[in-house]
């Protein structure tokens, strides 16, 4: 079984956590991954994405080959569409809805929403806006993992879970939980 | 043995430590810093006392690691690829005195200019100093690779060029790595007058380095980590170079007639020969630009039919994709879903409240009421004032030519000629740039926008902290044109007059707006409030 997941977002959004936590799930449950990030000049405020390859097989290329994503976890709507081409034919989409405007010439909202949404499987959520209301402002992008579990069936929610509380335990038991309930409720938004 | 999840470049900082590194030399550079920055952070290497603070520039960094070397002691230089030309000098003249303890040269190459000026190629480096290559195909081949590497050195008395690529030293991958490590090298001076390149001496540690090379030869023909497979098919044959192999396993073809990892250099001619023989065409795949393409025209003669770069079955530039490599290898990619519509590109950005927004801003301001006010730029985040909305500066070429670039255009005529350096860049190669501009009394304004680290790459610790003012006056500029502004939107009038006083002055001027850095700024304040 394999897994091929591209993370995309725009620099200092915070994809490569959400790779750091699938990659903990992973080694931790003996699969073979590869994981390649951007890091330079890309991550001021430009686009960034990390190719993230899960598989009980040996992984040869770092990059995943167009066509072949199952699944583009995106902290943007645009850069979602970014990766387009290197989804398969069964992939899912799932995404922020809010746009980060940081360019002059930034496509129509309702356009670019519009043709994000006509694809088969695409889910989406302003996972910014829930984050704040929810009062963990900081664990957006947990919200979005959340919503992403699903479909990263190679590990189970739970070894997703997991691997949270290990990932953000240096920085204490509040962040724990809360990126932990950010998780669970990007789960509900999914089901 | 344990596993570890590392990215490429640290797979390379471990492998060093395990192999009993006793110095890491490095100027940040992406895609090579977080080599050093893993050996600083790196428990076994502090509790070592291994050297791994930041030096000034690479050339700084090959000559200490080359002193460490005599030393008797396994040192490692890491830099991006541009770097090999900052301390090629010394690199080129390493192989002709040869070493001591092992000297593992470093260099990531950046095809595709993910985060630089050009994607030249490092192995034509070491081919011209004639020193054995290792490139790693994956990231256990990284970590294994060091301690070749370095024993191979020893062995040869030669410093090793490893070389990687972007792809490589920023994908993560799990390692295995060994449960015992090796001690450092003991403290053993080097004698011996191979280290004194007079020209006599030199002619003969030349001679010495031009007999080194058969074994050199020998040794990458018996390289684990090339490997020759050989398939009953006639036909296609590949060679693939250090990465590449990944993409060429990963299409899968089972037409080829036979597949050649390469990743110990010299070429193995030959495995390049067995190769040829079994097939009718080779294919050439390699990251960066066609040097094995170029070279086994040598080996197997002009008539032989090769593909790669040079003929377009690869792109000519930027790096290999699993994409165009299936399709050289003639597999057809087929895809669901064309580009979408609504996507345009988004170029990086200096920070919301970054000072150097701040300095273009006055810089624009004070420029638009000269006709001909020209900004030379340098190598750093700032360098992103090419952009709009700044459209600052008129070039950006090597590190610290901002400096001397001015200089050159005002002797020409050009006034005001304004440079734009950056902390780090200016103690990396602005300072000599800025005595000749101060012999000559070169009528330039030299802004050095000074941001309290070296930011592009993430923040590392800058070599002039606190003594640019001391540098400047050291250097001859006279105290009264040394200024320091705090570059911030309230004090826009202040530093648009100043910026105006000093290019009225007719000689070398320094202007430092001074403020720290935001990355590094809120990462001290993000740490804070965990330890609270």
């Amino acid at each position: 079984m394999k897994k091929n997941i591209i993370l995309s977002g725009v620099g200092g959004q915070g994809i490569l956590s959400i790779a750091t936590v699938i990659g903990e799930a992973a080694t931790q449950c003996g699969l073979h991954l590869k994981q390649a990030e951007v890091h330079g000049m890309s991550q001021r405020g430009g686009d960034v994405q990390s190719n993230l390859r899960l598989s009980t097989e040996p992984i040869y290329s770092d990059l995943i080959p167009m066509g072949q994503a199952d699944l583009i976890i995106s902290m943007e709507p645009m850069e979602a569409l970014r990766y387009l081409p290197y989804l398969n034919k069964d992939g899912w989409i799932v995404s922020s809805s809010k746009p980060l405007v940081n360019i002059p010439n930034y496509p129509d909202e309702s356009d670019l929403m519009a043709e994000l949404k006509a694809l088969p499987h695409t889910t989406t959520c302003d996972i910014e806006v829930l984050a704040k209301d929810n009062g963990i402002p900081k664990s957006a992008n947990m919200i979005l993992l959340g919503m992403a579990a699903k479909a990263i069936d190679i590990l189970t929610p739970q070894q997703l879970l997991d691997a949270i509380a290990r990932v953000f335990a240096a920085k204490g038991e509040k962040v724990v939980n809360d990126n932990i309930q950010a998780f669970d409720i990007g789960q509900k938004i999914a089901s | 043995m344990k596993h570890k999840l590392l990215l490429g470049d640290e797979a390379v900082a471990l492998g060093a430590i395990h192999a009993g590194l006793s110095g890491v030399y490095a100027y940040p550079g992406t895609p090579s810093t977080e080599i050093t920055e893993y050996i600083q952070n790196n428990e076994l290497a502090c509790r070592r006392g291994v050297h791994s603070r930041w030096c000034c520039n690479e050339k700084t960094a090959m000559e200490a690691a080359l002193g460490m070397s005599y030393a008797g002691k396994r040192a490692l230089v890491c830099m991006k690829h541009v770097g090999m030309n900052v301390c090629a000098d010394a690199f080129v003249n390493a192989a002709i005195t040869g070493v001591g303890g092992g000297l593992i040269v470093l260099a990531a190459d950046d095809p595709s200019m993910h985060s630089s000026q050009n994607e030249q190629d490092s192995r034509f480096y070491a081919n011209f100093a004639m020193v054995p290559i290792f490139e790693p195909s994956n990231q256990q081949e990284a970590y294994d690779m060091m301690e070749q590497a370095f024993e191979m050195s020893e062995k040869m008395r030669l410093p090793v060029l490893m070389r990687m690529v972007t792809r490589m030293a920023h994908s993560r991958a799990s390692v295995a790595v060994k449960d015992e490590v090796r001690e450092e090298n003991l403290f053993n001076l080097s004698e011996g007058k191979n280290w004194v390149l007079l020209p006599a001496i030199a002619r003969k540690q030349y001679q010495v380095l031009l007999d080194k090379q058969p074994d050199m030869l020998q040794d990458a023909e018996q390289s684990q980590f090339n490997k020759l497979c050989l398939t009953e098919k006639k036909g296609l044959g590949v060679i693939a170079c250090g990465i590449a192999y990944n993409y060429v396993q990963e299409a899968c073809c089972d037409e080829l007639s036979g597949i050649l990892k390469v990743s110990q250099y010299p070429l193995p001619e030959q495995q390049i020969k067995l190769l040829a023989a079994k097939s009718d065409t080779l294919l050439v795949v390699e990251d960066g630009q066609p040097v094995v393409e170029q070279s086994i025209r040598g080996i197997l003669g002009t008539d032989y039919h090769v593909k790669g770069r040079l003929t377009g079955d690869l792109p000519r530039t930027g790096e290999l994709t699993p994409d165009n490599v299936a399709k050289a290898v003639g597999k057809k990619v087929k895809l669901t879903f064309e580009k979408a519509q609504n996507v345009v590109g988004r170029p990086p950005a200096l920070c919301p409240g970054c000072g150097h927004r701040d300095v273009y801003n006055a810089l624009n301001q004070v420029a638009a009421e000269y006709p001909h006010a020209r900004i030379f730029g340098d190598i750093g985040c700032y360098t992103l004032g090419a952009l709009p909305p700044f459209n600052s500066i008129a070039s950006c070429v090597d590190m610290g030519a901002s400096i001397t670039m001015a200089k050159g255009a005002a002797d020409a005529g050009l006034f005001p000629a304004i440079a734009v350096i950056g902390d780090s860049t200016f103690t990396h190669s602005g300072m000599t740039g800025l005595l000749d501009a101060v012999n000559d009394n070169a009528n330039i304004t030299i802004i050095i926008s000074d941001n309290l680290t070296t930011a592009m790459t993430g923040g590392q610790d800058s070599a002039g902290t606190n003594k640019f003012e001391a540098i400047c006056l050291g250097l001859g500029v006279p105290p009264e044109h040394v200024r320091v502004v705090i570059p911030l939107p309230k004090n826009m009038d202040e530093i648009t007059r100043i910026i105006r006083e000093e290019i009225n002055y007719k000689g070398v001027s320094v202007i430092i707006p001074r403020r720290e850095c935001m990355q590094t700024l809120s990462r001290k304040l993000r740490q804070k409030k965990i330890q609270q």
